[in-house]
């Protein structure tokens, strides 16, 4: 190698290194430790560790609670991906027409982006109440006042759906607000002059040319989906029923986990969960790219 | 078949005037051209004509019928946009065959409709692929078979050559031409460059600031043209235009063409030569009089031996001279 070669491939490494830096530290560090904490037992209050090696990976897999956390976790991904991208493209769809005071409607659609998980769970907690909630009162359903949404072994868990849809309606709103907002007016115009109606401009020129973006919504929803806890933890704690809403992120979290004093075991969790996005996230990383047209 | 009438039409947009008053009467299979610079409302006029702006008053007609509130699809029209506005998902066949699909034609009867319009197109080869895999010229070809599919009585064009290099525009312009001829339908075509206007509209409707200045064929509008703007727009290099009383005595401003001017030994005007631009068969002399008045002479290669800082003197033919209205720029016949 030339001597300015190595000085350029120096000053690379130079200008690499505070990334590089930051994802050691952030990223790197944590992920091996994290495998490396996987292959032990304990660990919790007492420091004791115990060495189990690769086997507890597969055994956890095959663990009732993990299997019933993974099936809890991909029934609120199934609920609350399709919804939540179709909430978004609505509102999206409604406020890109050239209206007067769409403005506001705009500022209200993506206000839920500057919402806090845990204040959107208050606020959810807040209208599930059974006695002074709102929706128990309005709503002539015997089920929201006894035992109460969040009490109910089927209704539990699509509340906390509805409450992540809610919080993420914001987010798919501004990203898809954006992608229409970029498809040239002459295409619908051009459609229009051909004689296509609405619903025809909206399969042919609206929906194909967001693809791409909707892809990416589907990702990250879906990462956030199999990534949910703080309204578990604040709405239901896991429960009703024990295990009812018990995600894979609050068997490793949650203060109410089976798990909660053995860090060897949550590690062991959250490597698998890690995996299991990996696996998810190329699916349909695979299956949506292919469908989609890309400028 | 139809003809396109407009009736006093004009539109507002919050409180600016794009197009006022015009009335335009275009023959049916005539070949109209909106000609004039940015922001003259040509456009404007087109899309009021598709049906994608309402009128503020006025009426426009297509054929027999008032379209005023008419939708777009039940105009009889198809347009091609500056940007060719294909849609980049779709293949060539499936773009040429969506104003057919859009009106619900069966399967088989649209592929065939497409082919046809491919075929006329030289597109036959390029059927599966998309947009971007094509180069401007087939582009705009695509968006040409998209508008001959459906066999509209009225084809709008909203500067659709303006996105192509000059060679491919010199031999867009000539396929437009023989569209014409074969397709028999009504064309309206907007653009702001006057050799498109020149050389394939049968009649031209220069505008400026949303009034039509001058309706006619082009090589009467070129000779006599209506109001200095009109003379100045159409032809290149534009006609030079004296001061009263610099050229000939009189109170009026006196048009020449660049074609037309004389340079010679003696003459009413003395000048220099401030530039000679050799085009291979003519040559362009600029020109500057002692007031300042810069003047373009365009003469054949041999003819002139002129070089840039020789004192030359400026005439013209009477029967060349173009007289205007100091004040309103129109023309004055004497």
């Amino acid at each position: 190698m030339s001597r300015s070669r190595w000085r350029e491939t120096l000053l690379a490494l130079v200008f690499l290194l505070p990334s590089l830096a930051i994802l050691g530290v952030f990223v790197v560090y944590p992920l091996i430790r994290t495998m490396w904490l996987g292959l032990y037992r304990g660990g919790g209050f007492n420091g004791v560790r115990t060495y189990v090696g690769l086997s507890q990976y597969w055994d956890v897999f095959q663990s009732n609670e993990f299997r019933h956390a993974l099936g809890v976790t991909l029934l609120l991904a199934l609920i609350t991906v399709p919804t939540g991208l179709a909430v978004g493209l609505g509102l999206a769809v409604l406020a890109d027409k050239h209206l007067r005071g769409m403005r506001f409607f705009r500022t209200v659609y993506s206000s839920t982006v500057a919402t806090s998980v845990a204040v959107a769970s208050l606020m959810w907690l807040v209208l599930f109440q059974p006695s002074i909630g709102v929706l128990a009162n309005i709503l002539p359903f015997a089920v929201l006042k006894d035992p109460g949404i969040l009490e109910d072994p089927h209704l539990a868990l699509p509340a906390l759906g509805v409450v992540s849809i809610w919080a993420n309606a914001g987010f798919t709103f501004i990203i898809m607000t954006a992608a229409m907002q970029s498809i040239p007016r002459d295409l619908y115009e051009s459609a229009f002059v051909d004689g296509a109606g609405g619903w025809r401009r909206f399969t042919n020129v609206t929906l194909p040319l967001v693809g791409p973006t909707m892809v990416f919504v589907v990702l990250i929803l879906t990462i956030r989906a199999l990534q949910t806890y703080a309204e578990i933890d604040l709405l239901t704690g896991g429960g009703p029923q024990g295990d009812r809403t018990t995600t894979i992120t609050y068997l490793i979290y949650g203060s109410k986990s089976v798990i909660s004093f053995d860090d060897g075991l949550q590690a062991t969790v959250a490597v698998l969960l890690f995996v299991i996005m990996l696996i998810v996230s190329l699916i349909q990383f695979r299956g949506l790219d292919r469908r989609v047209h890309y400028g | 078949m139809a003809g396109v009438r407009l009736s006093n039409v004009t539109k507002r947009f919050d409180g600016t005037t794009a197009v006022d008053n015009v009335v335009l009467d275009i023959g049916d299979r005539e070949f109209m051209v909106l000609l004039g610079p940015s922001g003259c409302g040509k456009s404007t006029l087109l899309r009021m004509i598709a049906g994608l702006e309402e009128p503020s008053a006025g009426e426009v007609w297509i054929g027999d019928q008032q379209v005023n509130g008419v939708a777009p699809k039940e105009r009889d029209i198809a347009m091609v946009f500056q940007s060719y506005a294909l849609y980049p998902h779709k293949t060539v066949q499936a773009n040429i065959e969506f104003p057919l699909k859009a009106r619900g034609m069966g399967r088989g009867e649209r592929t065939h409709a497409a082919r046809d319009a491919a075929r006329m197109l030289g597109l036959s080869e390029l059927m599966g692929r998309k947009p971007g895999q094509l180069s401007g010229g087939q582009r705009q070809r695509v968006a040409l078979a998209r508008a001959i599919v459906r066999n509209p009585a009225v084809f709008l064009m909203d500067e659709p050559l303006s996105n192509l290099d000059a060679k491919l525009r010199g031999e867009t312009r000539a396929e437009l031409i023989s569209l014409h001829q074969r397709v028999e339908g009504t064309f309206v075509y907007v653009t702001h460059d006057q050799v498109e206007a020149m050389t394939m509209g049968t009649r031209v409707a220069v505008m400026q600031q949303g009034v039509i200045e001058q309706v006619g064929p082009p090589q009467e509008i070129y000779d006599h043209p209506a109001s200095v703007f009109v003379g100045q727009l159409l032809g290149t290099p534009p006609m030079n235009v004296f001061r009263p009383g610099l050229l000939e005595p009189g109170e009026h401003l006196v048009g020449v063409r660049p074609e037309h001017v004389v340079l010679d030994r003696e003459g009413p005007l003395s000048a220099r030569v401030q530039l000679v631009e050799a085009l291979g068969y003519e040559r362009l002399i600029t020109c500057a009089l002692p007031s300042e008045t810069v003047v373009v002479a365009r003469v054949p290669a041999e003819a002139s031996g002129a070089r840039e800082g020789d004192a030359v003197f400026i005439d013209a033919e009477q029967r060349h001279r173009h007289r205007f209205d100091a004040s309103t720029g129109k023309r004055v016949e004497i």
